[in-house]
């Protein structure tokens, strides 16, 4: 304790000496910088043993740093407001967008390749406007009362949608029957612990099928200033950010889920915003104030999902074909690097 | 020798036995060939030294037999038979091994087979079912994948995001007729034209400045410069005016397209040229009146 008081002082006595007289002072830092010259470089503040002294020298160097890196700030500024016009543009700040590792699978919009293959996928149909969506919504084994309720919500928002209980039954065997019945378009919430954790989307008659992990589930219930119900009319759909090829897949996939032709009458609209391999589902229903302001409620649930998996065909997890698969220690290694 | 009594009362009441387990209202057994899985006089195996069970392994069941004639040779003590898998053979079975036996044991026998097999049966019937695969969850993986969502949330701004993708929508007129704020975009885009035009012009006048040009005389004669003089005045008048009014994107735009009509007449006399007014008078009508008087 004495001694971390002490140095300070000291400190402050050898600042106080050249302050007498110009001359002198010229003559004491001369006298200072030799010997510094010849001493070994900064001493490091981690090397104390002494615990308290330590964190004591560790917080004036950080004073100092602050100090510094302040006074660098204005100075910045100043130079920047002399020069006034010709002061070169600001430099943008990094973020993980900016840093992100390029994809070599992303899609250009003008790639003539990928248009042939969207033309020809199992979603063709859907975007010529062949079939329409016809949704069977339905669980694990056994659900509870949270995800009954979201199985309900979203019959509400997508239109044209039906929830079946599940008795204990195959999903192999339920996909033929689904077939029969001209559904497009199955999805099961699978449950876990009372909780929905889980999502598997799988476009019928051979399409992909995508499993997702569900997480940050909101119900309708739980938002704050929510509005009022979901009417009937088909709401618009919002896909941001879906940017390489699986990225596109799994927004067409999205987006099969809804009829074609939105009614602009009834204002609604859902959201697949894709972050950092994240996809974020919002519906919202909005108001246009004037042309430069528009105004969003919140309606109905909101949830978050991240790919786990994607499969050619339709589901079948032991001979099933995937054409991707998240691997945590391949894929997970670098902060900059994302596959949506 | 073997004194059966005697090893029950030490075992069974007074001292240790290591396949004990004892509960409130009762007790177990946990040797491997116990027929009922209670620690009992009768169906203690150390106890009885004429004893047997059905033990099942990997689907297929036993029968286990001792009998006092071989307790000197623990080696060869237990005998086994392998039962049918028919039910109704394996019971005979058990029965022609197990005759004359105790009806205890052989009552008990039977009982536990019958246990048995239908356990073994529902293992086939759910092995054909879905079977539910529980998958560990690592909690440090869990924890880094929420936090990361939640930055991921952050980043992603999705209000602003929404609202952007629906005033694009709006302006590309996804909605038509709906809403009737079109014209103002109108008059944006008119505003954009003017801008464009005027830095147009501006930079027509920077290009042409310093520029050595060869033009054909001006058919104006210096006594039409009155002429301009006026135009000038008008034109003056008519720019305070038009300044005046309220609406003035729309006045901008007429006196530019106004300028840009009068450029090819007006422009090199009014620019360019150093302007100079010039008055001309008429000498003749007074050196008349002169004369009359």
């Amino acid at each position: 304790m004495r001694t971390g008081k002490m140095e300070p002082e000291k400190k402050r006595k050898r600042r106080r000496e050249p302050g007498g007289g110009e001359a002198e002072a010229e003559a004491q830092a001369q006298a200072q910088a030799e010997p510094e010259a010849q001493y070994p470089p900064n001493f490091s503040v981690s090397e104390i043993k002494n615990k308290q002294r330590r964190q004591f020298m560790y917080q004036r160097w950080r004073r100092a740093q602050r100090k510094e890196q302040l006074a660098a700030k204005k100075k910045r500024q100043k130079e920047r407001e002399a020069l006034g016009d010709k002061a070169p543009p600001k430099p943008v700040p990094k973020t993980i967008e900016n840093q992100r590792v390029y994809d070599e699978t992303t899609v250009d919009p003008n790639d003539e390749e990928v248009a042939f293959d969207e033309a020809t996928d199992e979603f063709s149909s859907y975007f010529s406007r062949e079939t329409s969506p016809r949704i069977l919504i339905t669980t694990s084994d056994r659900p509870r009362g949270r995800t009954v309720r979201l199985c309900e919500q979203l019959a509400k928002i997508v239109p044209n949608s039906h929830v079946y209980y599940r008795r204990g039954l195959a999903l192999k065997k339920i996909i033929p029957q689904c077939i029969a019945r001209d559904f497009t378009d199955l999805l099961v919430i699978n449950e876990d612990r009372k909780v929905p954790n889980g999502l598997v989307l799988s476009h019928l008659p051979n399409g992909p099928t995508a499993h997702f992990k569900m997480s940050s589930v909101r119900l309708a219930k739980e938002l704050k200033r929510r509005g009022k119900d979901p009417t009937e009319h088909t709401p618009e759909v919002i896909l941001n950010n879906f940017s390489t090829r699986l990225g596109h897949t799994i927004g067409r996939l999205f987006a099969s889920l809804f009829p074609h032709d939105p009614q602009f009458v009834g204002r609604q609209v859902a959201t697949f915003h894709n972050q950092r391999d994240y996809i974020f589902f919002r519906f919202h229903r909005y108001i246009f104030r004037n042309e430069k302001k528009v105004g969003l409620q919140e309606l109905g649930p909101r949830f978050t999902l991240k790919l786990r998996s994607l499969q050619k065909g339709t589901f079948d997890s032991k001979y099933g074909e995937y054409e991707w698969v998240h691997k945590r220690h391949e894929m997970d290694t670098s902060r900059r690097k994302f596959h949506l | 020798m073997q004194h059966d009594d005697v090893i029950w009362d030490v075992i069974g009441n007074k001292q240790f036995c290591s396949y004990k387990v004892k509960t409130k209202t009762q007790s177990f057994c946990r040797n491997e060939y116990n027929i009922t899985g209670l620690c009992n006089r009768a169906s203690c195996p150390l106890a009885n030294s004429q004893y047997a069970t059905i033990k099942e392994e990997k689907g297929q069941c036993f029968l286990y037999m001792k009998t006092i004639e071989r307790a000197a040779f623990p080696a060869r003590l237990w005998e086994r038979v392998k039962l049918s898998k028919n039910y109704e053979k394996a019971l005979e079975q058990i029965d022609e091994h197990l005759i004359y036996w105790p009806r205890f044991i052989r009552h008990k026998c039977k009982q536990r087979f019958t246990k048995i097999t239908q356990y073994l049966i529902r293992i086939r019937k759910l092995t054909l079912k879905r079977q539910r695969k529980l998958v560990p969850l690592s909690k440090k993986v869990e924890r880094r994948e929420s936090r990361r969502e939640e930055k991921a949330l952050i980043a992603a701004q999705l209000d602003n995001a929404i609202e952007k993708e629906l005033l694009e929508r709006l302006k590309q007129g996804t909605y038509e007729d709906i809403y009737n704020f079109p014209i103002h975009a109108f008059d944006k885009a008119l505003e954009r034209q003017d801008e464009e035009s005027e830095t147009d012009s501006s930079e027509e006048e920077d290009e042409d400045v310093g520029q050595v040009e060869y033009v054909e005389g001006d058919e104006m004669d210096e006594s039409d410069l009155s002429d301009f003089e006026d135009m000038d005045k008008l034109e003056d008048n008519e720019e305070e005016q038009e300044q005046s009014s309220d609406a003035e994107e729309q006045e901008l735009e007429k006196e530019t397209s106004k300028s840009k009509g009068k450029a090819p007449v007006k422009g090199p006399a009014q620019k360019k040229r150093p302007f100079v007014e010039i008055e001309y008078e008429q000498e003749t009508e007074p050196a008349a009146k002169a004369h009359s008087t």
